[in-house]
């Protein structure tokens, strides 16, 4: 679905990705680990294009060419982005915020609505017309989802989704993914949280200094504890 | 009683062409940060536009209300056309640039639109032929107000109903909201930003047309519609907030009550009436009526390359050469020649003051033409009344323009980003509205004239020295204090504010001083001026000498010392070659600046000190 070859990302002279090879198969939940820094976020914005890879790298979704193509273009081929910080549009209201986002399904598929969201965040029913600026962050990390979901994307981009959320929270995201997954989404997410990420991923990458360092199932991470000593522990 | 409700009603009808406008630039603003001076231009041509278009329907199909409201959407349909235009062609390839380099592309159409719209319809004002009811009156408390002001009154509320629909009811509408807060995240949501900016721009530029049009039956379409209308439009966009339409509605409303009444209460002063309001507001709610802190958009003007380092030592060289070529040029030169060396280097320093300020102080004066005029003025006032030598006058000129500085300037640093440039430009069309308005002491529109001076100094040679002695040498001294500790804790201010506070700098107080500095230099400026000149007018306040000043540091580059100078040369010798050679040297300017501001977004001088670090390495 996504093959990321020989990415390379640079904040002004500071050389952020090297060389990144990374490859997420239809239908799979993979989580990217490692530290702050590590370049998570970097590596998903690159793929949607708000960060510009250098000339000579190759990120091929759905077998073509996304390199270097405007956010808008990337995101209407099939690509949600998730941000971080989550980027509500304060000002509008939690309809307005998913009206932003819809887009008609890239293929025949069911395409999500406000009221199947609603089903998956039940919080978000219950204020509809709620300003995104006066919600909570769990709220609104479950708005910022809905809003991408809105536009009926095939591989789902997330950043750190579960990062500064409550324990309940946390648990009602995981299974807002799940239910992703189910619909035939495929996901990529960035996670520092390993719990959080054994439990929504089918397999983990871990990145440090802008490379992927180390590939596979939660099975063999757990079974490698120098792999995570190396490269995750603080 | 009656006559106070007519006035009131007369406020209600203007403030409705004033809302067009303003809404429309306040859109604009909103979703692209674009400071649009160009939008007065718009304005400009709704008017003529209206002008042809109902003429050509009246010819047709008679003189019908029909056909004139017809003529007047048509205007402003076309209108919008050339706004999006406009941004298709110019603005989005500059998006990324810093605010100020979009702003001088604007005042670029500006010069552009003049003079085609000179070249289409002539230099006449133009008036609207008026059928019977277009006269017609109705009775208000016994009292005749004309039919047309009514309906007017009624067009500001009826645009705001459908904007407000626009924005909260139809898909483009919450775009255009959302991209106002964060356009990325709506690029990453898969919409395309360039066609919302340029609806965005139809828009906004179509209001301004219709604004045009429909003032067209009460004043003739003329060719200083344009500056006159986008300066009260900018008022009253930062009153109500930049970017807020109900903000612009109110603002519009207070505005054109102030202008109705005041023009009863204080006929001489309206102009510095609407902008003390604005002051006035902007010190009491620093965002306006309904605005709120902006969101940055992108890395705010003046922190891209904040490197200020000393000159390498082969532009040491080339400025003495520079110099020495300068002081001996009475031995080669010409008269006309010494004319233009004497104004450059009056350019050099009133560039080098603002200089100081947009710069090391990151303080971006949309206004700097009020100390250069305030010296002027002060040294012709004083030989106006008090009739002193050039000696006294040249010391009454930075003393006007520092004393004034200390005044505006308490203000002004107060505030920050657009919201501080847009009171500098409210500072400088007061002092440009005394000037202009109050002709006992300022003469007028026709200045103050013999402001020759002393018998010694009336060679020219001798003249050029004194210049050279005087701007070059504030020149020299300014450029010291930007590398003086004063400087340096200048800078750290700009940077960052709270850093710099918590080391125990006064940032406010920082900025003051450079403001009082860079108006004391200015009016130095000024003086000179006024003695090369031997006279002086309200232009030398006006907004195109504010926006020469701009020019020229930008021109220069914001971040290089020597980006004034280059800067001065380069616009006035390019100024001086168009006035000479071109017929259209307004067109040809206007093009030049857009030309410039696309080839080179970071200056002419920062494009060299990056090619020749690039090549040579950094000079540190």
């Amino acid at each position: 679905m996504l093959e990321i070859a020989h990415l390379n990302a640079f904040y002004g002279r500071a050389h952020i990705l090297r060389d990144l090879a990374l490859t997420v198969a239809r239908g799979e939940v993979l989580v990217l680990l490692g530290r702050n820094g590590a370049g998570k976020s970097t590596t998903l914005k690159s793929i949607i294009g708000l960060v510009r890879p250098a000339p000579g790298s190759s990120i091929r979704f759905a077998g073509r060419e996304i390199a270097g193509l405007a956010p808008h273009l990337i995101a209407r081929l099939g690509i949600g982005y998730v941000p971080e910080e989550r980027r509500i549009f304060t000002d509008l209201t939690v309809m307005e915020n998913l009206e932003v986002g819809r887009r008609p399904p890239p293929d025949g598929r069911e395409p999500w609505t406000p009221e199947r969201l609603f089903a998956l965040f039940p919080n978000l029913a219950r204020m509809k017309d709620r300003p995104g600026g006066r919600m909570s962050g769990g709220e609104q990390q479950m708005l910022t989802i809905a809003r991408t979901l809105m536009g009926n994307p095939t591989l789902l981009l997330l950043d750190e989704p579960s990062e500064g959320l409550a324990p309940v929270i946390v648990e009602q995201m995981a299974e807002a993914i799940a239910a992703v997954k189910r619909a035939g989404v495929t996901v990529l997410l960035s996670e520092q949280n390993l719990h959080f990420a054994a439990r929504v991923a089918d397999r983990a990458a871990i990145i440090e200094k802008g490379v992927i360092r180390w590939q596979g199932s939660f099975a063999d991470l757990d079974a490698a504890p120098e792999v995570k000593a190396q490269y995750l522990s603080v | 009683m009656d006559f106070l409700l007519v006035q009131f009603l007369t406020g209600l009808a203007n403030a409705s062409a004033l809302f067009l406008i303003a809404s429309g630039l306040t859109v604009i603003f909103g979703v692209t940060r674009v400071v649009n001076f160009a939008h007065g231009s718009f304005y400009m041509l709704g008017a003529y536009l209206a002008w042809t278009i109902v003429r050509a329907l009246w010819e047709w199909g008679g003189r019908e209300p029909w056909l004139f409201v017809s003529g007047l959407l048509l205007a402003a349909l076309a209108v919008g056309a050339i706004g999006a235009l406009v941004e298709m062609i110019l603005l989005r390839r500059i998006y990324r640039a810093p605010e100020l380099f979009q702003l001088l592309a604007t005042f670029g159409v500006v010069l552009i639109v003049q003079d085609v719209t000179l070249a289409l319809w002539g230099p006449e004002d133009l008036p609207l032929p008026r059928p019977r009811w277009l006269r017609a009156f109705v009775e208000v408390a016994g009292e005749r107000f004309p039919l047309y002001d009514l309906i007017l009154i009624f067009v500001g509320p009826v645009v705001l109903g459908l904007l407000w629909l626009l924005f909260q009811r139809t898909r483009f509408g919450i775009l255009v909201r959302a991209a106002t807060q964060d356009r990325e995240m709506v690029a990453a949501l898969g919409v395309d930003q360039r066609a919302l900016f340029t609806g965005v721009f139809f828009l906004g530029s179509a209001l301004a047309g219709l604004g045009g049009a429909i003032v067209l039956p009460s004043q003739n379409a003329n060719l200083q519609m344009d500056l006159a209308i986008i300066a009260e439009a900018f008022v009253v966009v930062v009153v109500g907030g930049m970017g807020s339409v109900p903000g612009a509605f109110l603002a519009s409303l207070l505005i054109a009550e102030v202008q109705a009444f005041g023009i009863v209460l204080v006929p001489k002063a309206t102009l510095v009436l609407v902008f003390l309001v604005m002051a006035a507001v902007l010190m009491v709610r620093p965002y306006g009526l309904l605005g709120r802190p902006q969101a940055h958009a992108r890395a705010p003007t003046g922190s891209v390359a904040p490197v200020i380092r000393a000159a390498p030592g082969v532009l040491k060289i080339a400025g003495a050469i520079a110099l020495a070529l300068a002081a001996a040029a009475p031995l080669y030169a010409g008269p006309y020649a010494l004319t233009v060396l004497i104004e450059l280097v009056v350019f050099i320093l009133f560039a080098a003051s603002l200089h100081l300020l947009m710069g090391p102080g990151g303080v971006v004066s949309f206004g700097h033409a009020a100390y250069f005029g305030l010296g002027a003025y002060g040294a012709a006032l004083g030989v106006r009344f008090l009739a002193v030598p050039m000696e006294a006058g040249l010391v009454l000129a930075p003393l006007l323009a520092g004393l004034f500085g200390v005044v505006f300037g308490w203000f002004v640093v107060r505030l920050s980003g657009v919201y501080l440039a847009m009171l500098t430009l409210a500072f400088a069309q007061i002092v440009w509205a005394a000037a202009f308005q109050w002709v006992e002491l300022t003469g007028g529109d026709n200045g103050i004239l013999g402001v020759w001076p002393s018998p010694w100094a009336r060679d020219k040679a001798l003249f050029l020295w004194l210049a050279l002695v005087l701007c070059l040498g504030a020149t020299l001294l300014l450029r010291r204090a930007i590398y003086a500790p004063f400087g340096y804790a200048l800078r750290a201010a700009r940077d960052s504010e709270l850093r710099a506070e918590a080391i125990g700098l006064d940032a406010a107080r920082l900025r003051l001083v450079a403001f009082v500095l860079a108006a004391v230099a200015a009016g130095i400026a000024g003086g000179v001026y006024a003695y090369a000149k031997g006279s002086v007018f309200p232009t030398y306040i006006s907004i195109p000498k504010s926006v020469d000043a701009l020019l020229m540091v930008l021109l220069g580059g914001v971040q290089t010392v020597s980006g004034p100078i280059v800067g001065a040369v380069a616009f006035h010798g390019l100024f001086l070659t168009l006035l000479q050679w071109v017929e259209w040297w307004r067109a040809a300017l206007g093009l030049a600046i857009v030309a410039l501001v696309l080839a080179f977004p970071e200056g002419i001088a920062g494009f060299v000190q990056r090619r020749w670090e690039a090549r040579f390495g950094a000079a540190s």
